[in-house]
């Protein structure tokens, strides 16, 4: 009887010191991760807030050495939209352009990108893979490294201010990924589906349209939001091949303001902020569909 | 080689039937399409084929061609700054990729906690990513101001300290672009070994779990292997868009102080247009080739065999 009691005491007492390592280890780690999470939370907010912070300063207070707006005005912010300043005299026909662009390069990336694997994944057209190894060696050049030679070019054929050149070049390394991302994800649709249409009688544009499209449509949204986010994102070829004040698009008018370090900051954050509107609010209605595109076709940045 | 073979056979059996033959002949080029479909299929693979004949394949015989020329890697190889800008894309490169591709690795596994304040604070994360390029860059660019800087009023609000000039010492300033490029581009690559980590089937970790794998041993005996390849296809094609990467230089350091932060992909755009010599610019975005080159293999070989298996 005794030795049973003080086994049970003994285990009790073990029992217990368990659950206090138990206890005292959940509560290191949860300040772990509440340290870790302020710690993450500061280095990523720190350069977005500083953008915020100068646009909300107002003209001439933008070189002050205080930490957050003491008088916070949106001053900058109306000196965009309203063009009112002569760094932003053409922002709309800026903006036009940059959305133009993302438009055009969203649309031929998807029109391309969707026929070719369609022929290559659902035809099976004879030496596709020949297509798709194209594809993959597109995906894999640093497009910057093309830059001069494809600058040389766009004036040798006269298309120097003329957004079809920036349109081509990003449609060129945007159609790749968008060929990988369609063939991965037609693989699990049945080829079943287009043999009873073909056995219907439709012809494979028919096909194409009616049943491959509208069965592709999650792949077609990650795909087309990669597309825009790519166009939206590049600098370098708009910088080359768009010069004239009224054919080049806001990251371009953006680093103009960069020339001298007397620039009005507080308008250059205002149109940072203004043009990463856009695509912020992409990537957050749609970024479920973009996380499985980016697993799906393997991985570009 | 089947193709070769059927056309061979048919050629030695059926010499005497032509139409049979040609037939044949049409249907190893077509595959199995017939006439109507192989046109559509044909008309479906153009559009592609000739944007990637103009836009990608001339623009590369082109610049190979622009930087043939052997007299222009010697003078490029005397330029002082190209020197100095080998040893930045180097370190631009090892320490970039590295540490970047480290922390995702590590930050992947805290994102794996569960709660809502995981998926809030992953929310805030990947904020860097979403914001164009050119808007972080810049706002980095002002923060890192020697005057008005937003980092020196920090630290000297908080702690009286004069912060430096961190963009006029080179060492400095090709770390700013290094931590940039960590922040800019951490959360992407976060999201990519996540996606990996969450692709490791429960029952796997489970068991790995029962038979004593946790913390360190399961992250070292487990989950490190089944996400090793993973790790290294993202480190390769890391290695390969950074080396082509032209926005965190240009518009963080902008190659200063003196042109000495520069790397490839900013001193070939600088060469080209800045002292205008275009063939030095594609020469020095050429001498990276050697590197290029193993790595292209190296990823169209895995991309091809490894495409989902994330």
């Amino acid at each position: 009887m005794s030795t049973i009691a003080a086994d049970a005491r003994v285990s009790a007492r073990a029992s217990s010191r368990a659950h206090s390592t138990v206890r005292r280890r959940r509560y290191l780690n949860n300040a772990g991760t509440l340290v870790l999470s302020v710690v993450l939370v500061v280095w990523t907010l720190a350069p977005i807030y500083n953008m915020v912070l100068i646009s909300l300063e107002p003209e001439g207070d933008v070189f002050t050495d205080h930490i957050w707006p003491r008088v916070p005005s949106v001053e900058s912010f109306w000196g965009v939209l309203t063009q009112g300043h002569w760094y932003l005299e053409h922002f709309w026909r800026q903006f036009a352009n940059s959305l133009y662009i993302g438009a055009m390069v969203t649309f031929f990336a998807l029109l391309f990108g969707s026929l070719t694997s369609f022929a290559i994944g659902r035809m099976r057209i004879r030496h596709g893979w020949l297509v798709s190894n194209a594809a993959l060696l597109t995906y894999v050049i640093p497009a910057s490294f093309l830059a001069i030679p494809f600058y040389r070019i766009m004036q040798n054929y006269g298309l120097a201010n003329n957004p079809w050149s920036v349109i081509a070049a990003l449609v060129a390394f945007a159609t790749p990924y968008a060929i990988f991302v369609f063939q991965e994800y037609a693989r699990s649709i049945p080829i079943e589906v287009d043999e009873s249409a073909r056995i219907d009688g439709a012809s494979p544009l028919q096909v194409y349209l009616r049943i491959y499209l509208p069965l592709m449509a999650p792949a077609l949204v990650a795909v087309g939001t990669y597309a825009l986010l790519l166009a939206w994102n590049e600098y370098l070829y708009q910088f080359l091949l768009l010069s004239s004040k009224s054919s080049m698009t806001v990251p371009v008018a953006l680093a103009q303001f960069l020339s001298s370090d007397q620039s009005p900051w507080n308008y250059m954050m205002a149109t940072a902020i203004i043009y990463a509107l856009p695509p912020v609010a992409i990537y957050y209605a749609f970024r479920r569909r973009m996380t499985a595109g980016l697993t799906m076709g393997g991985v570009k940045g | 080689m089947m193709d070769r073979a059927s056309v061979d056979r048919a050629s030695v059996v059926d010499v005497a039937r032509p139409a049979i033959w040609r037939r044949t002949l049409s249907r190893s080029l077509r595959g199995n399409l017939h006439g109507g479909e192989y046109a559509w299929a044909v008309a479906f693979v153009v559009p592609y084929i000739v944007v990637f004949l103009a836009f990608v394949a001339y623009p590369v015989v082109y610049g190979l061609w622009m930087g043939s020329e052997a007299s222009l890697y010697r003078e490029l190889f005397a330029d002082p700054i190209y020197q100095s800008t080998v040893v930045n894309t180097v370190l631009y490169l090892a320490l970039g990729v590295n540490v970047k591709m480290f922390l995702a690795l590590l930050l992947s596994g805290f994102f794996m906690r569960p709660g809502w304040w995981m998926k809030l604070l992953l929310l805030i994360f990947v904020l860097p990513w979403a914001v164009p390029q050119i808007s972080t860059y810049i706002s980095i660019h002002w923060m890192l101001n020697g005057e008005w800087g937003f980092l020196n009023n920090v630290l000297y609000t908080l702690f009286h300290v004069e912060g430096p000039s961190w963009l006029n010492d080179r060492w400095m300033a090709l770390g700013a672009v290094i931590v940039a490029h960590i922040w800019k581009w951490t959360p992407f690559w976060t999201l990519i070994m996540l996606a990996g980590r969450m692709a490791i089937p429960l029952e796997i970790r489970d068991t790995a779990r029962v038979d004593g794998a946790t913390g360190l041993r399961g992250f070292v005996h487990i989950t490190f292997p089944l996400l090793a390849n993973l790790y290294l296809i993202c480190t390769l094609l890391s290695t390969i868009f950074l080396l082509g990467d032209f926005n965190a230089v240009n518009f963080v350091s902008g190659g200063g102080p003196a042109n000495s932060t520069h790397v490839l992909a900013t001193l070939g755009i600088r060469n080209a247009f800045e002292i205008a010599h275009p063939r030095l610019g594609v020469a020095a975005v050429m001498s990276a080739l050697p590197l290029v080159i193993p790595l292209v293999i190296v990823l169209m070989r895995k991309l091809r065999t490894t495409e989902v298996q994330l």
